[in-house]
């Protein structure tokens, strides 16, 4: 059974967009019914078939890391979360639609985890600001969702949206907007709408892999 | 004329002071969250705004700065001001956003919030009723009672800080030296850490491949619905699920071992950044203790004690002043930090802002002590015939009670975790 191979995703952002419910739901194809703090680093486990349907069909497990805390802790817990980031194949940045500072924040998140080298020092080099250079050579695939849509009105949806497709820009990466409610429960995961845009993530996740 | 001249002096001073809170508020404590109730930063900012300007009023008090009438003015509406907030504003506010969190309540967000502000009027007036604070000349609703009250609760706040301050602060300074953390052990922590998850990580992928084979061969799990789905459950379940159940309660254990190895790497590599900055600090004195050195061995010991008395005064309470709003500052920023989340971030400031009133209201009660005679009129003319000798007193049982049970506390907890410090 473990001799699957695997591929190790981090889910990154701030505290309160909903990682951990969304993880719960990728894995266990349900709603978390009482989202907690997440302390350290929590994982889960997804059994995905690529290319399903192909002869080329193979079996995976993909690993969400789920890894909790803020951009501005302290440094001692900034090189612990460090541990974390060794051999990643992708990583999804969560941010709250209604929120603008943690899509701020996700630059930071991203520099700190494709930056791991520099982390023990507990400074930033580039100190919050947008480098671009630093993404434009990165390998490693990044996906961008926003969650909590239903939670904003109506007539500024369209706004916040156009907002958010320039942050998936600037990070190369491809966007889902996201609404974590309870109905889902009963619905089987391929009905979500962004689903099989997931899919087609694995799907580029793991043809890196397999170009390597 | 010269009312006029004061008045737009203490004006000035205050919203200067008003702008260090708002910036305070939003650089430091709000950094990472977005502010979306403007009503909550001006609250905090003006609780702070006017708490220091009761202290900009004592010093003004020694330096003899303004007309002694319209520091009396001054003093009287400052006490108000501040009064109404810690009384009146700020408790309902923090009933009204405590409500708003709770959606089931959300239609009648002002009536819930008002007769939640009703009850804390009821237990703040029962609060004063076993003390001993007043003289029963006053009437009802005077300055006198609401001070004496708010004074009772930052006194009593400021001994527990100022207790297990005292006894914390040297604890931790020990337990940092005695354990002479190195990179080993931390990195041994972090691989420990490392396993952990991946014991985890195998057990979890046993369990999305078994109900993966359940799922294909059509065993759907079901959950035991009504009265013989129940007893069918006892006598009978499906392999598959029984095995689940286990790997789930050991895949909790582990997940627990992981959040506290987790947490005991933070703990180290914040010692071993702790160790750092304290030996870097050893050697250097405090200006106050070099400055009074320098005094007395180059001025020699004749000291003009009228002179001197008014300045050491000054410098000592300003000096008591900077550092315990400083520390205030540090303090609930840290704790800020620690407990709050998007949804109770207001709530929390504002009871932050509560305390910070009710604390520097206490400190100016206390603060009398250290002031020489001819300045303590003021303040007892000011706030009338409180016992001051009272809250002294209870500051100090306070003080005692807090220390020791602070003792307690730290001795049980380290009895609890003996294995953190034996170094292997």
């Amino acid at each position: 059974m473990a001799s699957l191979d695997r591929v190790k995703v981090l889910v990154l952002g701030d505290s309160g967009v909903g990682k951990s419910s969304l993880v719960h739901l990728l894995c266990q194809n349900q709603v978390l019914g009482n989202p907690s703090w997440t302390v350290g680093c929590s994982v889960d486990v997804r059994v995905h078939d690529y290319k399903e349907g192909t002869p080329v069909e193979k079996t995976y497990y993909i690993e969400l890391w789920d890894v909790g805390g803020s951009v501005g802790s302290a440094s001692s817990v900034k090189s612990t979360r460090a541990v974390f980031y060794n051999s990643i194949n992708g990583i999804i940045l969560v941010h709250d639609l209604t929120n603008k500072k943690s899509s701020q924040n996700l630059y930071r998140w991203s520099s700190e985890a494709l930056n791991k080298d520099l982390v023990p020092t507990g400074v930033l080099v580039t100190n919050g600001e947008y480098d671009q250079e630093q993404f434009a050579e990165n390998q490693i695939p990044l996906l961008v969702i926003g969650t909590k849509l239903d939670q904003i009105h109506e007539t500024k949806r369209h706004e916040v949206l156009t907002r958010t497709a320039f942050l998936a820009e600037d990070f190369n990466a491809e966007e889902i907007n996201l609404v974590i409610e309870k109905r889902y429960s009963l619905r089987d995961s391929n009905q979500i709408p962004g689903f099989p845009d997931r899919k087609r993530f694995w799907g580029g996740t793991l043809k890196g892999l397999h170009y390597d | 004329m010269s009312f006029l001249i004061d008045s737009s002096i203490m004006i000035t001073s205050q919203i200067l002071f008003f702008g260090f809170g708002w910036l305070f508020f939003m650089r430091q404590l709000f950094k990472d969250y977005e502010v979306r109730q403007y009503v909550v930063q001006v609250i905090f900012s003006v609780t702070f705004a006017f708490s220091c300007t009761m202290f900009e009023l004592i010093i003004f008090e020694i330096l003899g700065v303004l007309n002694s009438s319209s520091r009396y003015f001054h003093w009287k509406l400052n006490l108000c001001v501040i009064l109404l907030i810690l009384v009146f504003l700020v408790p309902f506010y923090i009933g009204y956003f405590i409500v708003s969190n709770i959606r089931l309540l959300h239609k009648q967000r002002l009536l819930f919030s008002c007769l939640l502000w009703l009850t804390f009027m009821y237990f703040f007036w029962k609060l004063g009723d076993p003390f001993p604070i007043l003289s029963p000349k006053h009437g009802i609703l005077s300055i006198e009672q609401l001070i004496s009250r708010v004074g009772v609760i930052g006194v009593t706040l400021m001994a527990l800080l100022s207790g297990f301050g005292a006894v914390n602060c040297p604890y931790t300074y020990m337990s940092y030296f005695l354990r002479n953390v190195t990179d080993v052990d931390i990195l041994a922590l972090e691989r420990r850490l490392l396993q952990t998850m991946d014991m985890i990580i195998s057990k979890k992928k046993r369990m999305a491949m078994t109900r993966r084979t359940m799922f294909q061969k059509g065993e759907v799990h079901n959950k035991p619905s009504g009265f013989w789905g129940m007893i069918k459950s006892i006598t009978t379940s499906a392999p598959g699920s029984e095995n689940l159940n286990l790997i789930q309660q050991e895949v909790d254990a582990l997940e627990e071992l992981s959040r506290q190895l987790f947490l005991e790497t933070a703990d180290l590599h914040a010692t071993k950044a702790t160790i750092n900055i304290v030996f870097d600090r050893v050697g250097k004195t405090d200006p106050v203790t070099r400055g009074i050195e320098i005094t007395v061995n180059y001025l020699g010991i004749q000291f003009d004690v009228k002179f001197w008395s008014q300045h050491i005064s000054f410098i000592l309470v300003g000096i008591i002043i900077v550092t315990s709003i400083r520390g205030l500052l540090i303090t609930l920023t840290k704790f800020f930090y620690a407990i709050s989340s998007s949804k109770s971030s207001n709530v929390i400031v504002l009871l932050l802002a509560q305390i910070m009133g009710m604390y520097f209201v206490s400190s100016v009660l206390l603060i009398r002590m250290s002031m020489p005679l001819e300045y303590r009129t003021i303040i007892t003319e000011v706030l009338g015939e409180l016992q001051f000798n009272f809250y002294h007193r209870w500051f100090d049982v306070i003080f005692l009670v807090s220390a020791l049970s602070s003792i307690l506390f730290l001795y049980l907890a380290h009895k609890q975790a003996p294995e953190k410090h034996m170094t292997p």
